[in-house]
């Protein structure tokens, strides 16, 4: 091995890293590492389009009723999932992290505590993004179109990422919980009866009264419902009976109460280490 | 003499085990300092409350005076550590890892190349800097991860069981590094479960069990505890273990342990001809062995002679990795 240097003068004053900086760097980190592998890309988009086509497809004839041609029913209310289904994606990338001592090399740094766990975030809000954009390339080709205008179909995504990102921190505290990610995998089993039992398929009033309750007083119902309103512009009040308007308190309000809580809980297990 | 780490009386729980359990420490500046013991000991525990990791349930520890509950950001500041798993991003280049740690330590974005590249070039990674982490072997990714603790030109490195798994080829190029890095003027704070390991590296060694310091001081004054080498037979049948024994002790040296089992007998030797004088002892009782070596003491022999009962049954391993 070479000879050693010196080791190099620390320029000024011990540092500490600012939050920006640092958050920036390590979204950089996760980013990359989502970029770089094409597996992780091809098979949740593969999947997504799968069985965004079987919905598409095989219950279309069953779905006349909803007011509008089923897929235009349909593409809003499953992109709005992925939230849910990528978010099991975040909590086992955080898990590994925790398992390959990622974490705790990140917690040895001069780097304020809260910019590991906001690049997490914003790195997989920006993946969601990205999945989410495929699905609606894929949903546009096999016939999904916008009854409002495109500003709408904008905004649509946009509260998509802002209800994500919410979503996202429910996902890192997770995934610290679960130490590993078959764990992480395992408890992400948790969001199936939340993506299916909400609007996000068929409307909720065709459900058995017990499944409506649930569905109707859970976080997703309300946001897909006003993403959904958004995408269908004037058609709204016909197929999910009010304007988007009317859901988009409801959501926004949910989506700050999950904020409230998970954000804290996740800080502290992280602190806590 | 300059204090680099100062512990007393650390405490700290997991649910009812205690890990640590009144553990005191000094690790002077400009050497190795080894902390040693079996698995289950604290090793990890205290490293990770040095590096600010965890919080302790009693106790003071203080990193080149700064204390690490009040004062983290400070210690965070001077220290680099590398764990037992490769914590390197393997989407990353090996290049882009280290900038990215060095920005992390608050580097400007060309000072954190210049970081990188010279760490790269001290660890022997200039050729492999620009491939993918996922393409490097095991001993490479330990390189690159010991790498990403040193790019902060810390003042403390902080290293936990940096050899384990690694082949016998990597491991003493680790060493060689470690030791470069001291002579550079870093201090090294090392855990180990390997007596040959701490002998070494260290300037200075702390046995630790079950959460406190049992024992420490140089690896010279350690050894002589056990009493210098360990002379090891493996004899011939085992009705002749009580022969061997017998041979052994003849040469007023330590007390001869059978093991039944590996059909094997040990004895510590002082002396420096100790090899010698037992095959001559051997030879004259007229007694067939197998094998006989010259070889350290392993963790479990200095445990049995400072604390009168092995170290761990998982010691085996160890023992079979220093002879």
């Amino acid at each position: 091995m070479a000879s050693i240097a010196a080791p190099l003068e620390r320029a000024g004053a011990p540092a500490s890293t600012g939050l920006v900086s640092s958050t920036l760097t390590i979204t950089r980190r996760a980013a990359l590492r989502y970029v770089r592998t094409p597996q992780l890309i091809v098979m949740a988009s593969v999947q997504m389009s799968l069985f965004f086509l079987i919905y598409r497809y095989m219950f279309s004839g069953a779905m006349r009723s909803v007011g509008v041609p089923y897929v235009d029913y349909l593409a809003p209310g499953f992109i709005a999932t992925g939230i849910l289904f990528s978010g099991i994606g975040a909590a086992v990338a955080m898990a590994d992290d925790v398992h390959d001592g990622y974490i705790d090399r990140l917690r040895s740094l001069p780097i304020p505590r809260s910019s590991v766990l906001t690049a997490r975030a914003i790195a997989d809000t920006a993946i969601l993004g990205l999945a989410a954009a495929v699905t609606a390339a894929i949903a546009y080709a096999v016939g999904f179109r916008l009854h409002g205008s495109i500003a709408a179909g904008l905004a649509a995504f946009g509260l998509m990422l802002v209800f994500g990102f919410a979503f996202e921190w429910v996902f890192i505290t997770l995934g610290l919980l679960a130490g590993n990610s078959q764990a992480a995998q395992a408890m992400g089993m948790i969001v199936f009866p939340f993506a299916f039992i909400s609007s996000a398929y068929i409307p909720v009033s065709t459900m058995p009264g017990w499944l409506q309750a649930f569905a109707n007083h859970q976080p997703l119902t309300p946001m897909i419902d006003t993403i959904r309103a958004l995408t269908l512009g004037p058609r709204a009040d016909a197929v999910v009976g009010h304007p988007a308007g009317h859901y988009l308190a409801p959501s926004l309000i949910w989506a700050a109460a999950i904020l409230a809580v998970a954000v804290p809980v996740a800080v502290a297990r992280y602190r806590r280490g | 003499m300059k204090v680099t780490i100062e512990a007393q009386g650390l405490e700290k729980r997991f649910g009812k085990t205690a890990a640590l359990a009144g553990l005191d420490l000094l690790a002077e500046s400009g050497q190795v300092t080894a902390v040693l013991g079996p698995n289950g000991a604290g090793k990890t525990t205290f490293v990770r409350a040095v590096a600010t990791l965890l919080r302790l349930d009693g106790g003071t520890l203080r990193v080149a005076g700064h204390d690490v509950q009040t004062d983290a950001s400070s210690v965070r500041s001077l220290i680099g550590l590398a764990g037992q798993f490769a914590a390197v991003e393997g989407a990353m280049s090996g290049r882009e890892n280290l900038e990215m740690v060095a920005r992390l330590y608050g580097q400007n974005r060309r000072t954190a190349k210049a970081s990188a590249a010279s760490v790269l070039e001290q660890l022997g990674l200039t050729e492999p800097a620009d491939r993918l982490v996922r393409t490097y072997s095991g001993g490479m990714k330990r390189r690159l991860d010991l790498g990403a603790s040193l790019v902060g030109a810390p003042r403390l490195l902080l290293l936990d069981e940096p050899t384990t798994g690694l082949d016998p080829r990597s491991r003493i190029e680790l060493w060689d590094a470690i030791r470069a890095l001291v002579e550079a003027g870093t201090d090294v704070l090392l855990t180990t479960q390997y007596l040959d390991e701490a002998d070494q590296l260290a300037g200075r060694i702390a046995i630790i069990d079950h959460g406190r310091t049992i024992a420490a001081g140089t690896p010279v004054d350690l050894k002589r505890t056990v009493g210098g080498d360990v002379v090891e037979v493996h004899a011939r049948r085992q009705d002749q273990l009580a022969a061997v024994a017998e041979a052994l002790a003849r040469l007023d040296e330590g007390t001869p342990q059978i093991d039944e089992a590996t059909r094997r007998v040990t004895v510590g030797v002082a002396r420096r001809d100790g090899l010698l004088t037992a095959m001559h002892s051997l030879q004259s009782a007229e007694v067939e062995i197998d094998d006989i070596a010259l070889r350290q003491p392993t963790l479990d022999e200095v445990f049995l002679a400072l604390t009168g009962h092995r170290a761990d049954t998982e010691d085996r391993a160890a023992q079979k990795h220093a002879a």
